[in-house]
């Protein structure tokens, strides 16, 4: 393999990584090519550092140092941790697909169901004949060292008219200490499609692991999507997730994300509005303590004229955490009539919390209407000491002033019980606090 | 014993002295009237009595049934039974009156040892205390007092008193801000809830409220200290004469 000398001297130990890797990743030899080719991509970079923009505020080289070696195929016992973990964190009623350090689950999963449902394979399977999804237009190094290492995932064909009866929930439980899990999935769906999707992250008694996502979503036209995700890993993992969502013409595309775990974490998101009169909502929520780092860095691209696009998130750090969000919307020259607006706020509840808040409007058309807003502080005084003279003690009336903050985010979420199930997470995140 | 005893209290913001040595007697089941020009010190005092944060007592003793309440949390106050209705009642976004309401209830329950409230039986509680004082069921479903009138803010803060049942109501301007009409029913509300074993300071800068709440005991407070005591009579007699006479005597 034609490697060029890695950047640091911890990258080196990558090289090594991927040898070892390589006999366990699923494809045909011209799909091994591909990977290859990924990998070199990722070898020739190295881990992103902060003289590479996008990467400015979160420093993988310092705050994580090296990649993890891909964690072993789970055994029984980390299967029945993971079958504890889907009962504590399955949504009711939703058809569940679950993934246990980076392998698909059958038997803990919903198969046949979503066989019918939602055309389901999985990646393994489909990366048998095709390499297609392993390409992304992408130059970041750790979305091609996720294509590099991926090994398994999920791959739905949601059929046009199809109207889910149930939300498609997929859990991801990491079972195995200090080892890294790849895992790449892909959501078609179809024209007129009413679909939600739910990704969640936790950890079954693993510690100390590394999770390393990238989901690549399409929406036909007229369809009607919700798409939410919720990270809440060990205190000490890491996870760096990728999405890449193109949208057609009079769609409803809504997400939402919300970070409850990981000592490191970053959620980047790269959605483009490819078709006209379609209206996207993308939220987020990062609840961040003591030491951990969250970054949701979005990107919207509105190539086409006449939609809408609406950012709300709201970050939450105590002790020495540190918040980022990056949202960038980008409006091409004939995306006239665009209407785009992003509101991002940091609740601040330690003097060594930190947020780092960057909007960037590129806007190449004349007759758009784009805005955006960023604010940090601290919880009012006035308003605890209301709640204080009522009756309620100091750290309950923090966390009834913290739900109301990020409470205009977690609104935008539709389901009423999914959205319980949401701030069910975000009230567990508030007792850890107290 | 009294119920609230506030003795030589001595309070400083920042550099400043506010309150130079006030001295208050309050018993179960009276009502007083603190009256005073701006900035002799009466909301200070009630601040203090309800623990908000920035004020620094240098001397002297706040007992609450003989209990000293400068040691205690707000919320612990509240607990105890001491009732503050804010000057300006805070918005709260996104925290619905109702739940607000319930959480706070339950909270001072909680503190005295008591059962919570279950849903039904609280809800039905709201429901008889918001009727009486004709404040709309959709209004307890907005946020904390957001988008509400001076009026309904004030009633806001008598449905607390009627929920909490608190032993001390301490009423800061509750006359700032509101017309006559609304001024009537807020007062109609705090008359409906004095009783024998309720106590009631009504801190105002007008006689004006003292038609509607009347008081058994009026005192008269300039420069931090309380300078004449008296009943009802001397409201009136400070209508007529202003307050510039106290000036000189405090």
């Amino acid at each position: 393999m034609n490697v060029a000398v890695a950047k640091t001297g911890k990258g080196r130990a990558v090289s090594d990584l991927f040898t070892s890797a390589e006999g366990r990743l699923p494809g045909s030899p011209a799909i091994t090519a591909v990977r290859r080719e990924a990998f070199e991509t990722y070898e020739r970079l190295g881990l992103p550092h902060r003289r590479i923009e996008e990467w400015k505020y979160t420093d993988l080289r310092a705050l994580v140092g090296e990649v993890l070696p891909l964690a072993a195929a789970p055994d029984a016992a980390a299967l029945k941790r993971a079958a504890e973990a889907v009962k504590a964190h399955a949504i009711a009623g939703a058809s569940k697909l679950v993934l246990v350090d980076g392998v698909f689950v059958a038997n803990l999963s919903d198969v046949k169901a979503l066989v019918a449902e939602a055309g389901f394979k999985t990646l393994r399977e489909v990366l048998e004949k095709d390499a297609g999804l392993l390409k992304t237009a992408s130059t970041d190094a750790m979305i091609a060292l996720n294509a590099a290492m991926a090994t398994d995932g999920v791959v739905l064909e949601i059929a046009d008219g199809a109207k889910l009866s149930a939300p498609i929930q997929l859990i991801h439980i990491a079972t195995s200490a200090s080892a890294s899990a790849f895992t790449r999935s892909q959501v078609a769906v179809g024209k007129g499609v009413h679909a939600t999707i739910v990704e969640t992250f936790v950890a079954a008694g693993a510690k100390a692991y590394q999770v390393n996502d990238a989901v690549i979503i399409t929406v036909a036209d007229e369809a009607d999507v919700a798409h939410i995700r919720l990270m809440d890993d060990a205190p000490d993992a890491v996870n760096v997730s990728s999405h890449f969502v193109t949208v057609g013409a009079n769609v409803k595309f809504s997400f939402f994300n919300m970070t409850t775990g990981a000592a490191v974490s970053r959620l980047q998101g790269f959605i483009t509005l490819a078709g006209e009169n379609s209206e996207l909502s993308a939220n987020g929520v990062n609840l961040l303590q003591k030491t951990e780092h969250g970054d949701t860095t979005l990107v919207v691209d509105h190539a086409v004229p006449n939609c809408v696009s609406r950012e709300i998130f709201r970050a939450v750090i105590d002790d020495r955490a540190h918040s980022v969000f990056q949202g960038r919307i980008i409006v091409r020259p004939d995306a006239q009539k665009t209407d785009g607006k992003m509101m991002t706020r940091a609740l601040l509840l330690s003097d060594e919390a930190e947020a780092d808040n960057k909007p960037e409007l590129e806007i190449f058309a004349d007759d758009v209407s784009c805005g955006h807003g960023a604010t940090a502080g601290a919880l009012d005084d006035s308003l605890l000491f209301y709640l204080k003279a009522r009756g309620l003690p100091e750290k309950q009336a923090q966390a009834l002033l913290i739900q109301a903050f990020v409470g205009e985010a977690i609104e935008q979420i539709a389901d009423e019980a999914l959205r319980e199930h949401v701030i069910g997470i975000a009230e567990r995140w508030l007792e850890r606090r107290q | 014993m009294a119920l609230l005893e506030v003795k030589d209290l001595k309070v400083r913001v920042e550099e400043r002295e506010i309150l130079h040595g006030l001295t208050l007697t309050v018993n179960e089941g009276e009502i007083h009237a603190i009256m005073g020009p701006n900035g002799s010190g009466k909301s200070t005092l009630s601040h203090v009595i309800a623990g908000k944060p920035g004020y620094e007592v240098t001397d002297g003793q706040i007992l609450f049934r003989g209990e000293d309440l400068l040691e205690m949390s707000p919320d612990m106050r509240a607990a105890k039974g001491v009732f503050l209705a804010f000057q300006y009642p805070v918005e709260i976004p996104g925290v619905a009156t109702m739940n607000f309401l319930r959480t706070a209830l339950n909270a001072q329950r909680k503190a005295r040892g008591e059962d919570e409230f279950s849903t039904p039986d609280f809800l039905k509680k709201v429901r008889e205390v918001s009727k009486s004082l004709n404040i709309p069921q959709d209004m307890l479903k907005r946020g904390v007092n957001v988008g509400f009138s001076g009026g309904e803010k004030k009633r806001n803060e008598v449905l607390q008193m009627a929920l909490f049942e608190p032993s001390l109501c301490i009423l800061d301007e509750m006359d700032s801000g509101l017309d006559i009409d609304a001024l009537r029913i807020a007062a109609d509300g705090v008359n409906a809830l004095h009783s024998p074993k309720r106590a009631m300071v009504v801190i105002t800068h007008y006689q004006r409220l003292l038609n509607y709440i009347v008081p058994d005991i009026v005192h008269v407070m300039s420069k931090g200290r309380v300078v004449k005591s008296g009943g009802k009579e001397l409201a009136l007699e400070l209508e007529a004469s202003g307050y510039a006479q106290f000036e000189d005597a405090a």
